[in-house]
């Protein structure tokens, strides 16, 4: 299994180098961005473009070529279908409060901590805590 | 109050968007999950035999992939954060409920869900991005910013 958590390294490496060079940790940036009504910065919209379709495709690419197959004889994640019930409106909502607030989604917060961010390190665990919140009171994963 | 720096363009964004969606790509290739930053945080703290090391090595690599990438490329990471302290850890946590109530963050619901064509990520995704438009309207644009400067 050193092949799989090989290729599972290298994709993080990827992840976490697209975060810093795309900007999404810079919640300056991040908050222009969501400032509709200020000087807007539509520069997240490539990102969000870019790794969408390169997800999207490469998925498509990857299961029309491996009917399905995974890597490591996994299978491939489907989309989920999840009904749109209150709970994900509602954690939507939060999730979204907090984003605008901080200018971190989970990622960023995460990169920022090799930056040495002070909003990092404050920002990571009281993400975990709320985390950990929505574990114990309302049964989240 | 937070200042972007100047020599960053749109290459990059798209350029770090293509790395995001790779980084995804592989990341459920291998795994066979769907590889959510959330959600592959929160199950680290509780771990579980056979399905935890995988989510660690994930963010083992994330940090070294940001950190090169602070290193070496000018994609200048420059902000100065005026946000209070107290401000940042309430953000901390809304995300961390939010995120987990509603089975996603940016990269779960976002990249992830919308690349997928899953409705409820895309149902997800618009009330989280209103969400946070209107935070940010609210404290730029209204009295409310004086709550957090």
């Amino acid at each position: 299994m050193i092949a799989r958590f090989a290729v599972i390294l290298v994709a993080g490496a990827l992840f976490g180098a697209g975060l810093a060079i795309s900007g999404m940790t810079n919640p300056a940036r991040v908050l222009g961005f969501l400032d509709l009504t200020g000087a807007w910065d539509p520069s997240l919209v490539f990102v969000m473009a870019g790794a969408v379709v390169t997800f999207g495709c490469g998925m498509l690419i990857l299961r029309t070529r491996r009917r399905g197959a995974g890597w490591f004889g996994s299978r491939l994640p489907t989309r989920d279908r999840d009904p749109v019930d209150r709970r994900l409106l509602v954690g939507a909502l939060i999730f979204g409060a907090g984003w605008g607030l901080a200018g971190f989604c989970p990622g960023p917060a995460i990169a920022n901590l090799v930056d040495f961010r002070t909003d990092a390190f404050l920002f990571v665990p009281a993400m975990a805590a709320g985390m950990l919140l929505a574990r114990l009171g309302f049964h989240c994963e | 109050m937070l200042s972007p720096s100047s020599d960053y363009t749109w290459l990059h964004a798209l350029v770090g968007g293509v790395l995001i969606g790779l980084g995804s790509l592989l990341a459920a290739a291998a795994s066979g999950k769907i590889p959510g930053i959330s959600g592959m945080f929160s199950r680290i703290l509780r771990p579980r035999a056979g399905d935890t090391t995988w989510r660690l090595v994930f963010f083992v690599g994330l940090l070294a992939g940001a950190a090169l990438a602070f290193a070496f490329v000018d994609a200048s990471n420059d902000y100065i954060s005026n946000l209070p302290p107290l401000a940042t850890i309430f953000a901390g946590a809304l995300v961390g409920f939010g995120t987990r109530l509603g089975g996603g963050c940016t990269s779960g619901h976002g990249v992830c869900g919308l690349g997928l064509g899953s409705k409820s990520s895309f149902v997800a995704t618009l009330t989280f991005m209103a969400a946070a438009t209107l935070v940010v309207f609210l404290l730029r644009h209204t009295a409310l910013g004086g709550l957090v400067s």
